[in-house]
């Protein structure tokens, strides 16, 4: 015994589901071929069951490229200083994750140095420097108007002779439409690489988690700028559901590592995506 | 920022043509393909169904009109639907009291500070007023240095009480100090909050009752997605605002948010944000929005 087939009126209403949560229609429709695939190959017996299928397909489309599945906060130990570069749109939450990152580090015993390259914004050096008070960190800044990548570089060069595990950049937020600015993002990458030689380890892209279809675009401009190597999903704390994520990590390949959940220290997570997909449907 | 949505409406207005008039079943696919243009779009998923569908009916109520092919006709009445549900005229600033009180609310790292200085900037070398610019965000780090910083960039003066952790308290002696000072606008900066963080959302409350703003406006950053529609519900219940600044404009989001927003609170958006400088600020042209939605 056992359904082959989905009822229209149920597809109808996971379409809702997912495309409210940002997943967008062409994600929709793979996922929804995807469960329409497995339903007549597996067969199934109640709406629960029906559930499981539609859940691990979802998070099979994330799976991909999460293989980890990692629960701590930790960086591979054969690279010393680990060297992180943030970037993203503005306003996403890159120097907030930034301090949320420092702190877990620095409780997991490592010893982390952070370089304020957004020079630009008013205050974001300020900004950077009260997280960096707030975790106990040492930064590496210029004045305001400086060159990012000079910073960069100062950071590195600083990081290498203070013996840090870890260091963290800031970048200043830009649209990734913009041409000049994501050439200073490489360029500051090249700049890095005179006193690291592999830096940066890990280019981690922030997205807002209330962002749209748009993500898409920002992850593709960021990744040919920068060859991005992991995300984060900021406030997701709010109604948002940042279903646009999974898109993303489905055709660029690229893992989400975090998840921002508030404005404090302790608000970032490591990503989970039993629990992320689950979240759509509460 | 809207060519997607537009090419693919050419596209899917493309089946009509050909065709000798409207039916049911020449409209559907049309409509189908206009659904997911503004679902790529990032209009609300209930907008889009409610739009198409009073699409629809308009056009199979206009039935045939000699003058003009199915095609152009669908254009016309998309177009039309689309610029009613942007708003109709540009609805300015009200620039009444004295002096003029602005509220900025919005969620993080929309760009409400950033905006403070644009208006303020605006509205001094522009309308020739005296403006006063209020830092009552006393949560983020470093959120009054930056509205500080902005402040001297533009040569606006900035209120800001250190060590004050009450937003009402500061904005309300703010509004004291800007009378005995003779400004004639104020713009109070707010902190970003989200709309289901009910202690916030008091507090934006409070503030709002306090000072008796003649301009509460909700700022919103253009590239949101699905969820613009229950925040900007949110705040507009607790602050019945009187207008929305739409940012980040000079990104290449298409924007469906401003589509969703308009129709789900009805308030007018009044500015938008294109860029990171003091100048990036325009009025909101709903005619102007419509045509670029549609690219035309
Ligand atoms: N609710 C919530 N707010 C967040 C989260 N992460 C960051 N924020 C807030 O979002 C706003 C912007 O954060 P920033 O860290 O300054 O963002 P940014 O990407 O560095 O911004 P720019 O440097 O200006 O591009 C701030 O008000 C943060 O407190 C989160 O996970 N949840
Ligand atoms: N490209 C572009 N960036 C903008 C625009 N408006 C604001 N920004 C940027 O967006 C980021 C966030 O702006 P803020 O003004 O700090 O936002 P906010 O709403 O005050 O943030 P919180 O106080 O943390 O809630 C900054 O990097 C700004 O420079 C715009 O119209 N275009
Ligand atoms: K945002
Ligand atoms: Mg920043
Ligand atoms: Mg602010």
């Amino acid at each position: 015994a056992g359904k082959t087939k989905v009822d229209d009126d149920v597809l109808d209403n996971l379409e809702e589901i997912l495309v409210s949560s940002d997943v967008g229609v062409e994600t929709t429709l793979k996922i929804i071929d995807r469960i329409e695939a497995r339903v007549a190959k597996d067969k199934y017996l109640g709406t629960d069951e029906l559930n499981v299928i539609l859940r691990e397909e979802i998070a099979g489309l994330l799976a991909e490229t999460n293989v980890g599945n990692e629960t701590e906060f930790t960086v591979p130990s054969d690279k010393k200083p680990y060297v992180i570069m943030v970037v993203g749109v503005n306003g996403v939450g890159k120097t907030t994750t930034i301090g949320k990152l420092a702190s877990q580090f620095t409780k997991s015993g490592k010893k982390v140095v952070l370089g304020a390259a957004d020079t630009f914004r008013a205050a974001a050096i300020d900004q950077l420097q009260v997280w960096a008070d707030r975790v106990g960190v040492p930064i590496v800044r210029q004045e305001m108007g400086s060159d990012p990548a000079s910073v960069a570089f100062d950071t590195l060069k600083s990081g290498v002779t203070q013996n840090a595990d870890v260091i963290i950049i800031d970048t200043a937020g830009r649209l990734h439409n913009k041409v000049n600015l994501m050439n200073e993002l490489t360029k500051i990458k090249r700049v890095m690489q005179k006193v690291v030689e592999d830096a940066p380890h890990e280019v981690l892209l922030v997205l807002d988690g209330s962002t749209g279809q748009n993500a898409f675009e920002q992850a593709k401009q960021f990744t040919k700028a920068t060859e991005v190597t992991s995300l984060a999903v900021t406030k997701l704390d709010g109604t948002a559901k940042g279903g646009v994520v999974i898109g993303i990590s489905d055709q660029f390949q690229i893992p989400v590592k975090y998840i921002g959940v508030g404005e404090g220290i302790d608000d970032l997570q490591v990503f989970n995506k039993i629990e992320f997909v689950d979240s759509f449907f509460n | 920022m809207f060519n997607n949505l537009s090419d693919k409406l050419d596209k899917a207005l493309h089946v009509l043509k050909g065709h000798g008039k409207i039916t049911e079943v020449n409209v559907a696919e049309t409509l189908k393909e206009v659904r997911r243009a503004l679902l790529d779009a990032d209009v609300n998923f209930k907008i889009a169904k409610n739009f198409t569908n009073t699409v629809k009916e308009k056009a199979l109520g206009q039935d045939v009109l000699t003058s003009l092919n199915p095609g152009q006709l669908m254009v016309k009445i998309v177009k039309d639907e689309l610029t009613s549900l942007m708003g109709g005229e540009t609805v300015g600033i009200n620039l009444s009291g004295t002096p003029t009180v602005i509220l900025m609310s919005g969620l993080q790292g929309s760009g409400k500070t950033t905006f403070s200085g644009k208006l303020a900037n605006y509205l001094k070398t522009k309308k020739n007023k005296n403006v006063l610019l209020v830092g009552c965000d006393v949560y983020r780090p470093a959120a009054i240095n930056q509205l500080q910083v902005v402040g001297e960039q533009i040569g606006v003066e900035v209120y800001a009480e250190v060590g004050n952790q009450n937003p009402v308290e500061i904005s309300l002696n703010a509004l004291k100090h800007a009378k005995e000072t003779g400004k004639n606008v104020v713009i109070i900066d707010t902190a970003g909050r989200l709309a289901v963080d009910e202690a916030m959302m008091t507090e934006i409350s409070n503030i709002h009752k306090a000072v008796n703003p003649h301009e509460t406006l909700f700022v919103v950053d253009s590239m949101t997605g699905q969820d613009a529609v229950n925040t900007a519900k949110a705040f507009n219940d607790i602050l019945n605002f009187e207008g929305v600044v739409l940012t980040k404009l000079d990104g290449d989001t298409r924007g469906g948010a401003a589509l969703s927003i308009k129709s789900v609170v009805n308030k007018p958006i009044k500015f938008i944000g294109t860029g990171e400088k003091m100048e990036a600020i325009d009025v909101f042209h709903p005619d102007r929005m419509a045509d670029r939605i549609l690219g035309m």
